[in-house]
């Protein structure tokens, strides 16, 4: 049960926002700008940020719905997704991500666990400082959302893979301005 | 000196947001929402929470800017401002403000970290739904904050006067006026 009463029949961070519309409008304008804006960073790529950094701070939600954002993002290579969340350095991406991910898995224990050799390393594989500058605030942004996420223990992170897709569908094509699931669409799956 | 190249003289997460104003606006919005819009908790006690997270995230700038504007906005009462960051169990707040604290420090735990027992308990010392909602983001948030700051290593200087003056700003203005001296129109 949610620590809070929260609208019901949203999942995840949805009923958050539905419960404070003032507050999820900011919320959702800052993921729009740093996952779907325009970005040199691919927004795929950014998704697997989001992805990875959610899946450190063991969020179900989040590590889930950006997954599959990732997923559409990227021919719904769901194994991919699975490599970066669990063994990036591994995974097939490139270099540049990877050095971009090691910068966003030390924001995720802390600001001042970045180290220089880190961004050093980024920037060795072409690495921007508007790159390095996103990949630190996604990762941190991600901070935030996952606590927002669990900390009101939004009990309602269904394990419906179904509708993960059809929210990271949802979301790869349109972003994060408007919702991606309507409360009466989701009664079926409940 | 910072990770990236940031504008120069512009301390903590100043350069950062001059850096990049498109990601700037949302990050002034929401904070002026959580720790200045109209809400039961009065300013003080939301920048207090803001402080206490930032300063359980050892983040120099945010703390002490936060700290600045909680005591402007709290008859000046520095004392009080440091002994809720180190000891605020034994501070001269509220008891439901020392509930909603306890979750703060929970979820810069992480979000997991909330317990229902604390909720319970700042419900029992009159807190609402919408009291704990806010407190979660706004503890949330400052998550993110101190680790964009801390993150890109930005420059924070040790100067007490700055933090106070401007922090007396903020708490008269409110952040998104403010910031319109440092981001582009």
């Amino acid at each position: 049960m949610p620590h809070i009463s929260l609208p019901e029949g949203l999942p995840g961070i949805s009923s958050g926002f539905a419960f404070r519309p003032e507050t999820a409008k900011p919320m959702r304008e800052l993921a729009h700008i740093l996952l779907h804006g325009p970005s040199t960073l691919a927004p795929g790529e950014r998704e697997l940020i989001a992805t990875f950094v959610s899946t450190r701070n063991d969020c179900y939600f989040c590590q889930t719905s950006h997954g599959a954002a990732a997923a559409a993002h990227l021919g719904n290579d769901s194994k991919l997704i699975e490599e970066v969340q669990h063994d990036f350095l591994h995974a097939k991406i490139s270099d540049k991500l990877k050095a971009l991910l090691v910068i966003a898995g030390q924001v995720q224990q802390g600001g001042k666990n970045v180290t220089a050799e880190s961004v050093e390393q980024a920037r060795l594989h072409g690495a921007t400082d508007l790159e390095i500058h996103d990949t630190v605030l996604i990762a941190a942004a991600f901070c935030m959302y996952n606590r927002y996420v669990d900390g009101l223990a939004t009990t309602w992170q269904p394990r419906d893979p179904a509708m993960y897709a059809s929210m990271g569908e949802h979301l790869a094509t349109h972003g994060y301005l408007t919702p991606s699931v309507k409360a009466h669409a989701l009664e079926v799956t409940k | 000196m910072p990770h990236i190249q940031l504008p120069e003289g512009l301390p903590g997460i100043r350069g950062a947001m001059a850096f990049r104003p498109e990601t700037a606006k949302p990050l002034n919005e929401l904070v002026e929402v959580l720790l200045h819009g109209p809400n039961s908790l009065t300013p003080g006690e939301r920048e207090l929470i803001a402080t206490y997270v930032s300063s359980e995230n050892d983040c120099y700038y945010c703390q002490t800017i936060h700290g600045a504007i909680a005591a402007a906005s709290l008859n000046d009462d520095e004392a009080l401002v440091k002994k809720v960051k180190q000891d605020f169990i034994n501070a001269a707040i509220s008891d439901k403000l020392k509930a909603l604290l306890v979750i703060a420090g929970q979820v810069q735990r992480g979000g997991k970290h909330v317990t229902t027992e604390a909720v319970i308990r700042a419900r029992n010392m009159g807190a609402t739904d919408l009291e704990i909602h806010d407190t979660v983001p706004i503890a949330a948030a400052f998550c993110m904050y101190n680790r964009y700051v801390d993150g890109l290593a930005t420059t924070q200087p040790r100067d007490e006067a700055m933090y106070r003056e401007r922090g007396k700003r903020v708490a008269r203005d409110g952040y998104v006026t403010v910031s319109k001296e440092y981001l582009p129109a």
